[in-house]
């Protein structure tokens, strides 16, 4: 039995979908103890609290500040390791996303325990925790032994799907470690994209685009087929993005985004192996390509060689219909 | 401006790796090993910082048997004053590990700023430039595409999902550079004879306790191999009939 305390990530006042699967993956390794989860932001955020009950959270901890609505590194540094050494947990679980890879080290560091970053999955060997990472640019993967406890770790978004849980959870109010407003580090400005738009970690489906699209303008393409699925986010390779074409947040691979969504379609892209350390664990694959030998032939599950500005548009028109037929 | 950089010498990655006969380790044989990535835009990122500024001094650090010397080296051809060697005969997995040691060392430097790469190439964790500026107790901006310094305070820029946040921190303070903000330099012939005579620090390193450690490297899983369902658009309607039956995603 051990009771798991879970960082429930929000933006914008809104839980984000990684908290749900930081608790699916907390109840698998709690084996009878009680998941918790902290959440923290500008005052309101506590009517989110019910969502993370749905997932599992037997106590939701609500911490509540004018300045926590931007993530407050400091602040909630001080405030989740000072739960994390009161509440006797026997884990602390953050996802890999900015907030959580920013903020779990911070932790690990004020409880003065090592952390496991970006794992795949998670698992309790008596005192131990073991834990899959990816290493050398994913082409290797690593099982990681966490000897200290709490173990905080890190679960990379997407790795683990979210699944409901019956039951309510209570909701207590903590207040903050301090005082949130003279936290040395500030967001002083939050730079919003397309709000429309579904961000990487959080799409089911992504569309991305590489060199052989040719232009920047040539993305509308990537674009029309994501807005096709309906439910699509827009990536990109590191040749892009390096141009230009699109920004660098966009930007899937070793050095940037690691997805791993139900659908990946590949528009354009050859397959270096960068690109492939940032999505080779999604689901489905699907690539076009006009190079029969392009490396990325070889782990898409569904490849159509052809030219990019002529399958493309025909594909979108067919998910289109698809789609409406429902 | 005085400016620390902790630099990780790796492998390329652009190779086949092979285990080692241990379990625990890759074959280095053949490997080619060169600075982390993001360790060299932040040692241009300092360069270019002090070389704006007309003053101020840039010392490289990095922990790991003798062979870092060479990435130690490489850094001082690209301009960079002086070198620390913390000597150990590994680096560990464990992040923490390594982070009591910069801190001991970064401790009485006194650094305006203490710069690391978002992540080393080889490990992708991220985790040991956070923990030693918690060790230190300084502030931490994590992962800048953008850095600048006015007043004893500084301001970044930091990409997170779907936008950006713009951050203001006071001075002095460490921070973790991601891709975006300089382009390392190639040594010239001139700084490459240069750093042969420049300062190289050799101390021993205070790790702390290991405790992550690794127990098994595995080739990942293969995907399914990969299969070509045909060429040009006429292929489309299939495309869409497995992803409806077969996988489905739709």
């Amino acid at each position: 039995m051990a009771n798991i305390l879970v960082f429930a990530e929000s933006r914008g006042g809104s839980v984000r979908k990684v908290a749900f699967e930081l608790l699916t993956a907390a109840r698998s390794v709690a084996a009878g103890g009680e998941v918790h989860a902290i959440l923290a932001g500008a005052p309101g955020i506590a009517a989110q609290a019910s969502s993370l009950s749905k997932f599992g959270a037997v106590a939701v901890l609500v911490t509540e500040h004018p300045s926590l609505s931007a993530y407050n590194a400091e602040s909630l540094a001080a405030l989740v390791s000072d739960r994390a050494k009161s509440g006797g947990y026997r884990a602390v679980l953050f996802s890999a996303s900015a907030q959580g890879k920013d903020l779990a080290p911070r932790v690990a560091a004020r409880l003065g325990v090592p952390m496991a970053a970006d794992s795949l999955s998670v698992a309790f060997d008596g005192d131990a925790t073991v834990v899959t990472h990816y290493v050398y640019a994913g082409k290797i993967i690593a099982t990681l032994r966490l000897a200290a406890i709490p173990a905080v770790v890190a679960l990379r978004p997407g790795a683990i799907a979210a699944v409901e849980s019956s039951g309510a959870g209570r909701i207590e109010s903590i207040p903050p470690v301090g005082d949130p407003s003279t936290s040395r580090v500030q967001v002083t400005e939050s730079i919003r994209g397309d709000s429309r738009k579904l961000d990487l970690s959080d799409a089911p489906v992504i569309v991305s685009g590489g060199r052989g699209l040719k232009a920047a303008e040539h993305f509308k393409l990537v674009e029309d087929l994501a807005a096709a699925f309906g439910n699509a986010a827009v990536g990109a390779t590191r040749a892009v993005t390096d141009e230009g074409w699109r920004p660098h947040s966009d930007q899937i691979g070793q050095t940037g985004r690691q997805v791993s969504p139900d659908l990946y379609v590949a528009v354009g892209i050859s397959g270096a192996i960068q690109h492939l350390a940032g999505m080779r664990t999604s689901r489905t694959i699907v690539a076009i390509n006009k190079d029969k030998d392009a490396p990325i032939f070889k782990i898409a599950d569904y490849g159509i060689v052809g030219d990019v500005f002529e399958v493309v548009p025909a594909l979108t028109a067919a998910i289109k219909e698809a789609k409406a037929k429902g | 401006m005085k400016i620390a950089v902790c630099i990780k010498r790796v492998p390329e990655m652009d190779v086949k790796f092979r285990i080692a006969p241990s379990g625990v380790a890759v074959d280095e044989t053949g490997l080619k090993f060169d600075m982390s990535d993001f360790d060299g835009y932040a040692v241009e990122f300092a360069l270019q910082t002090t070389e704006r500024l007309g003053t101020g001094e840039v010392v490289v650090i990095s922990l790991g048997p003798d062979v870092v010397q060479e990435t130690l080296r490489k850094a001082l051809s690209m301009g960079v004053a002086r070198a620390v060697h913390l000597k150990a005969d590994s680096v560990p997995a464990d992040g923490f590990a390594i982070a009591q040691a910069l801190a001991a060392e970064l401790k009485e430097g006194g650094y305006d700023l203490i710069l690391f790469g978002k992540h080393a190439a080889d490990t992708a964790s991220g985790t040991v430039g956070l923990m030693a500026a918690e060790l230190l107790g300084i502030p931490m901006v994590q992962a800048c595409t953008k850095l600048s310094f006015a007043d004893g305070k500084g301001t970044a820029r930091r990409e997170v999902e779907g936008g950006a946040e713009i951050v203001a921190f006071a001075l002095p303070a460490a921070a973790s550079i991601d891709e975006g903000i300089a382009r390392p330099r190639y040594p010239s012939l001139k700084g490459i004879m240069a750093a042969k005579k420049k300062p190289m620090d050799v101390k021993p390193a205070q790790l702390g306790a290991a405790r992550l450690t690794i127990m098994k490297l595995a080739l990942p899983p293969e995907r399914q191999a990969g299969r070509i369902i045909g060429e040009g658009a006429a292929t489309v309607p299939e495309l869409v009939r497995l992803l409806r039956d077969e996988a489905k995603v739709l």
